[in-house]
């Protein structure tokens, strides 16, 4: 096989910061080819200076692309030359439809004017590779997130893509999206287009790469073939930690109290289209010191359950009974939610838990500023203890507190927006997707500091995509499914399989 | 990804410490480039103390209703319809006063509660029904400056009585009875210097206590000297005309009342998450529709007083009073610093921002520059304010 991109001892300075220090990375014809580590290792940044964000000169040592010295002055040039860049998050116009997204910017036109028979052929070969089986006409807006990436690669494929780069395809996407999709990749593979995929999900890079390159601290650790020897996770997360991780879920003492939380009957209908019931009859019961899992397909109804919970903040016409200590309480508003000892750390962390343009201090606090504050004026002096005091327990790594949350990493935006909420002091907490997005490392202390929650006292709904992570940390997991619990399986009796089989027998 | 500035030295410190902080700093000299300017370009007339007392009542009005304005922008909105809604509140306290002869004690509260009814109408369609407040206050634009032709029937109305005009005319009378230079200016210039200088001693000593970055001491004292140094130059001025005039001292105390309100209350805090990201404020229990609601009463309230202070200025009211008045007071708010997208800006950015905006139509006035040039160099003043902003920000990022 022949060497389709070298990249040699590549660093990449900004002021202060050595993000990439003589990194190479040799990608073969027609191989699927991983590149992991922890965030802010470097991943994204070598991928940038790959594709001409970073131009030529803006860095030192030297790309060979196709047999020659490539110097890619922006995302065009590298585009001209085959390199597409997919990235997490998606870049389509929502209310365009399928068509109009793939020829954004190359449209099949005559004279500026648009050849609709001509686009909409070309879409339907391209929407038959990828196997999406959607008119070119339908919007963008009406896809959910696993149709969406494969319009992205559909895009990708309409530019005669040799080299396509994917980070981080799968982070939104359920299981069996995934798996559709990784299935996609190695088909791909077999027409001849070579790719690099960035992931955390190691189980998925052992099942589609040919290679394994990992980055940390911004220098090549380790670059495995996978058809040669044996590439094991654990030797993944070795290279990528620095570390020997045994356990990736950290050992809890598994003592449930008395029953802390429980919720009858609970029903919501869909907020625009009145006739769709989202949520039926759940019933579901938090013991005190319990983690509990919600485990289901993305659209299940897990994220619209616990936000109907919190205050009412999704759907309407909801009925049903929620009660804490065996006794009713309103949670009909957010800040009465909160009153009532709950609290809702949300999957999408930019968009719904964390002020970006504010500091870290002020996010900790958000959720209960009464508590550092006097008659309405807020005491900066006690507002920075609780903020250095979550810093340190939370191992939140930031200069400072005074730091916006935007320039701190996925990780730590998590343990920030953590921090808000167990300032409110709430009695159960519902995380929705509480790992997606961070590393590994993070991952594992964001574990830690769920199992310190329950060591509290305190009762956890886990609501997770990611089965082995429900399976690592949950008492019980409930098995959710097109908006009714279909199941309830205790830790010991859970698995993969089990979960699996309650969703498609239902 | 942490900067590496700790092991860079002392002069490196203070060069980056200006690059982050760029802005502030920025904004003073710049205030301060512009007055010595037109000082220089005028002859000295710009800074004669009857051309400064003139500076802070022709622009009360503007800087009142942008701290308003600076609210309703840091919550993520923004009110066109101040510069009618003000026109309109004149002509109403001409209609009560002048026409239905209500005692001036009775007639400023009445107009003050209209504007809380205009704010809070207004509010009412951006809070709870989630009409963007572009349209919903263009409409009140369009309304109240139909509303004020219908009140005046076309006419001016006025004059209006002594007591009223005191409103925006009146001066703070000598306490030391020196009367010239006024004893009270020469005091209150000194307690407002102390006073500024004693909070950012105190700001410094919390912020030593507790780690976090502090401005390096000489950029301190020397801002802190210029600040206190041109109170004083001001209030002496002053107090060699006629001393404070009664427009100072509102303008000044809702200045710090709005500082405070949004810099040290959980109320300010609230408004400044809503407009940061209004979901998750949503989602921390913050009641965001209250919030916003409350902005637009408030800038209702500010508006009618800056009505009342425009009409008794010029001691009559007239249908055209007011007119393009919010473009002048958004302008001062976004050259203070503020975001267009919510979130970020500070009161005395915006108080700032109005005086830039004063100084310079005071001073191209003097110099007899036509008010078709003015237009223009105020425009691109702006505009250059912004692309300082969004330069200084991509140059961070």
């Amino acid at each position: 096989m022949t060497t389709l991109l070298e990249m040699r001892s590549i660093t990449k300075t900004f002021p202060g910061v050595k993000a990439l220090d003589t990194v190479n990375l040799t990608v073969r014809e027609g191989e699927i080819h991983a590149l992991v580590g922890e965030n802010g290792a470097g991943k994204s940044t070598l991928m940038k200076v790959l594709s001409g964000v970073y131009p030529a000169g803006s860095y030192e040592g030297e790309i060979h692309y196709d047999g020659a010295l490539a110097e890619f002055h922006d995302i065009s040039n590298s585009e001209a030359r085959g390199i597409i860049i997919i990235h997490q998050e998606l870049a389509l116009v929502p209310l365009l439809s399928i068509a109009e997204n793939l020829f954004l910017g190359n449209e099949r036109a005559r004279g500026g004017v648009i050849d609709w028979r001509e686009t909409n052929r070309r879409t339907g070969e391209l929407l038959a590779k990828v196997g999406l089986r959607e008119a070119p006409s339908t919007l963008v807006d009406k896809l959910g997130v696993g149709k969406q990436q494969l319009v992205e690669i559909a895009k990708a494929l309409s530019k005669e893509v040799r080299l396509l780069i994917l980070d981080e395809p799968t982070a939104a996407l359920s299981e069996a999206d995934s798996q559709a999709l990784l299935d996609l990749m190695l088909e791909l593979k077999k027409q001849g287009v070579t790719q690099i995929i960035i992931s955390h999900k190691l189980n998925e890079v052992r099942r589609v790469a040919d290679t394994v390159t990992v980055l940390r601290d911004g220098t090549t650790v380790s670059t495995m073939d996978a058809r040669t020897e044996d590439v094991t996770e654990g030797r993944i997360v070795r290279d990528m930690v620095g570390r020997d991780m045994a356990h990736r879920y950290p050992a809890r003492d598994r003592r449930a109290g008395d029953v802390l939380m429980e919720v009858q009957d609970w029903n919501v209908w869909h907020p625009e289209h009145a006739g769709r019931q989202v949520i039926e009859n759940v019933n579901l019961t938090v013991r005190a010191g319990e983690v509990v899992g919600i485990a289901g397909l993305m659209g299940a109804g897990r994220t619209e359950l616990a936000m109907s919970l919190f205050g009412k903040s999704y759907g309407r016409n909801i009925s049903g009974r929620v009660l804490m200590h065996g006794r009713p309480v309103d949670t009909g508003t957010v800040s009465r939610a909160i009153g009532a000892g709950l609290a809702y750390v949300t999957e999408d962390r930019k968009s719904l838990g964390l002020v970006l343009e504010e500091t870290v201090q002020r996010n900790v606090t958000l959720a209960n500023l009464p508590a550092v504050s006097k008659s309405g004026v807020i005491n900066e002096a006690v507002e920075t203890q609780v903020a250095e005091k979550y810093r340190d327990a939370m191992n939140i790594r930031t200069p400072s507190v005074f730091q916006k949350v935007m320039n701190l990493s996925g990780g730590n935006q998590q343990k920030v927006v953590l921090s808000k909420w167990l300032f409110a002091e709430p009695e159960v907490l519902i995380l929705d997707e509480p790992t997606r997005g961070i590393d590994v490392g993070a991952k594992f202390e964001i574990y830690g500091i769920i199992n310190d929650l329950s060591a509290q006292g305190k009762g956890v709904i886990m609501i997770s995509s990611e089965m082995p992570e429900l399976l690592g940390m949950c008492d019980r997991i409930y098995v959710m499914n097109e908006g009714a619990l279909v199941g309830e399986l205790t830790a010991g009796e859970a698995s993969q399989e089990r979960i699996m089989s309650l969703i498609v027998t239902e | 990804m942490e900067r590496a500035d700790t092991s860079a030295g002392r002069g490196m410190n203070i060069g980056l410490y200006l690059r982050t902080h760029l802005r502030e700093y920025g904004l003073l000299f710049a205030l301060i480039a512009i007055m010595v300017f037109f000082q220089v370009v005028t002859g000295g007339t710009l800074l004669k103390p009857v051309n400064i007392t003139n500076l802070f009542l022709q622009n009360s009005y503007i800087i009142i209703m942008a701290l308003g304005m600076l609210v309703v922008i840091v919550s993520g909105n923004i009110d066109l319809s101040v510069g009618s809604v003000m026109g309109f509140i004149g002509a109403l306290a001409a209609v009560m006063i002048v026409n239905w002869h209500w005692p001036v004690g009775l007639a400023v509260p009445a107009c003050l509660g209209v504007g809380i009814l205009i704010g809070a109408a207004q509010g009412y369609w951006v809070a709870y029904w989630k009409i963007p407040s572009f349209i919903v206050t263009l409409a009140g634009m369009l309304v109240f400056r139909g509303m004020s032709l219908w009140l005046l029937e076309g006419q001016s109305v006025g004059p209006f009585p002594k007591s009223f005009q005191l409103l925006s005319t009146g001066f703070i009378p000598d306490i030391l009875g020196i009367d010239r230079p006024n004893g009270t200016a020469l005091i209150a210039g000194l307690l407002t210097a102390g006073l500024i200088l004693w909070m950012g001693l105190r700001a410094r000593a919390h912020n030593r206590r507790y780690g976090i970055e502090t401005e390096p001491t000489a950029f301190f004292a020397l801002r802190n000297a210029i600040v206190a140094g041109a109170l004083l130059f001001v209030f002496y001025k002053l107090a060699t005309f006629r001393g404070l005039p009664n427009v100072l001292i509102s303008m000044a105390v809702l200045t710090v009342i709005y500082a405070f309100l949004t810099e040290n209350t959980t109320l300010g805090r609230r408004i400044y998450a809503l407009g940061g990201n209004e979901k998750a404020a949503k989602l921390s229990g913050i009641k965001t529709e209250r919030l916003t609601f409350l902005a637009f009463v408030n800038m209702g309230l500010l508006a009618a007083l800056a009505g009342l202070i425009f009409a008794a200025r010029l001691n009559t009211a007239t249908p055209k009073a007011g007119f393009a008045v919010e473009l002048d007071v958004i302008a001062a708010v976004f050259i203070g610093g503020a975001s267009m997208s919510g979130g970020v800006g500070k009161i005395v950015g915006a108080v700032v921002g109005a005086f830039i905006m004063g100084v310079m139509n005071n001073g191209m006035s003097i110099m007899g520059i036509g008010i078709d040039y003015q237009q223009v160099i105020k425009g691109l003043v702006l505009l250059a304010a912004v692309f300082f902003d969004v330069y200084n920000k991509s140059k961070q990022a």
